[in-house]
């Protein structure tokens, strides 16, 4: 791959998405460079992004529905087993960080944890495999293949995370007006921490403090994959015969970090709901 | 790094996931968990329970064991009393029938000595006198010396 182009023509064709949008020019079409797909503006949606995501959300639910379907309380299977294992290790983990009777938060802990994961999963996947198939695809339908992108770590989409970060901070605000009132959030913003006198002040700090919130998450989980993948799409510069030398290692080390980027999405927003159920 | 329509769809997404999983996925399998945890439960209850139980019959064994045991004792002993019993019984039983049957061989042989006796001297009179009519030769009368004779057999 890296030898039909620049280093820099393949690195931006790796960091660009499948877009699909209206183009001021072009009208409702897939944009053939990253260029035009700026140019489309917000009313365009990254097809690679929601595809991957969607498929892996799917997975998801439905190898852990198939085993929810046939759970028993006798002896595990082996599946059951698995899944056991990442219930009651979610289940730990929100037990001790939110102390409310809430239906919603370990399932909403499960399936960040879980999608996450394997939405981050699909950076171990070497990184040409994909987009060279999808290139060869869109020959096939008469494509000019530098201009087919396929983007297939949906992390590496800030859109994806934001997307989830702005979903956990309508909860947060939900919650918040729910348990505490209009009054009561509103005053919250307003009244602390140094009391009426300081009002504008305080406003502006908890409103900062607040919208902190959901773009920390995003960007936290965005910066760390697109680095990653980043760095994976360098080390496919080398010659071939020296990559694994330094993508193996990359490899090991992220699958850590994978892990851990779910894991701290998911305590983050428990720790950000458990908050916004407290009275302070 | 465009921010476009693709933040709503996975917002979507999101949502739908979640509410997918806190509908259909959850609950089953955390049902199963705390069943199988009440599971255990009550099986290291009745286990426990079990075991008290076990303590209980063993116990239990032992006690009647012994009282069998004191029983058992209680009717040998009773046996051989009543045994020894019997025995003394059998024994003074046959003692008086020997004795009886002594008696009665005695009074029977005592009878029968007497008939003898009767009738030896009867026959001892007779000889005496037929010894004496040949010694004499001569015709005693009999009546006469009747008597005499009676006293002689009385005598023998």
């Amino acid at each position: 791959m890296a030898s039909e182009m620049t280093s820099q023509a393949y690195i931006s064709h790796h960091l660009t998405n499948w877009t699909l949008g209206v183009h001021p020019e072009n009208g409702l079409s897939f944009a053939a460079t990253a260029q035009e797909a700026s140019e489309m503006g917000f009313w365009a949606i990254h097809v690679d992004t929601m595809l991957w995501s969607v498929v892996l959300g799917l997975l998801f639910t439905w190898f852990f529905r198939k085993v929810a379907k046939t759970a028993t309380s006798g002896v595990p299977g082996s599946a059951q087993n698995f899944v056991e294992t990442i219930i009651e290790f979610v289940e730990d983990n929100v037990s001790s960080i939110f102390h409310y009777k809430n239906a919603l938060i370990a399932p909403l802990a499960l399936t960040i944890f879980v999608w996450i994961f394997l939405m981050n999963a699909m950076d171990l996947v070497p990184v040409d495999w994909i987009p060279f198939l999808t290139q060869k695809i869109g020959e096939a339908f008469g494509a000019d293949p530098h201009h087919v992108y396929m983007k297939v770590v949906p992390t590496t989409d800030v859109n994806a995370t934001l997307g989830m970060a702005l979903a956990v901070f309508g909860l947060i605000v939900y919650y918040s007006i729910k348990m505490k009132g209009l009054g009561g959030f509103l005053g919250e913003l307003a009244f602390q921490p140094l009391g009426k006198m300081f009002l504008p002040f305080n406003l502006f700090l908890e409103v900062v403090g607040l919208l902190a919130k959901p773009i920390s998450l995003a960007l936290r989980l965005f910066g760390n994959m697109y680095a990653g993948e980043m760095i994976f799409i360098l080390i496919a510069l080398m010659p071939f015969w020296a990559q694994w030398v330094l993508s193996v290692p990359w490899a090991i080390f992220h699958i850590l970090v994978i892990t851990l980027q779910a894991f701290i999405f998911m305590v983050l927003t428990i720790v950000y709901l458990a908050m916004s159920h407290e009275h302070h | 790094m465009n921010i476009n329509l693709t933040i709503i769809g996975q917002i979507i997404a999101f949502a739908f996931f979640v509410v997918f999983c806190m509908k259909y996925v959850w609950p089953p399998l955390t049902d199963a968990l705390a069943e199988r945890k009440k599971k255990i439960a009550d099986g290291l209850d009745a286990a426990d329970r079990a075991h008290r139980d076990l303590k209980l019959a063993q116990e239990k064994a032992v006690s009647d064991m012994r009282a069998s045991k004191e029983e058992a004792a209680a009717i040998i002993e009773q046996a051989n009393k009543r045994a020894n019993q019997i025995v003394d019984e059998a024994k003074e039983k046959a003692r008086e029938e020997a004795e009886r049957l002594v008696a009665a061989a005695q009074a029977e042989i005592d009878q029968e000595a007497n008939r003898a006796k009767e009738a030896l001297r009867a026959q001892v009179a007779a000889l005496a006198v037929a010894g004496a009519e040949k010694i004499l030769e001569a015709s005693v009368d009999e009546s006469a010396h009747a008597q005499l004779v009676e006293k002689l057999a009385a005598e023998l």
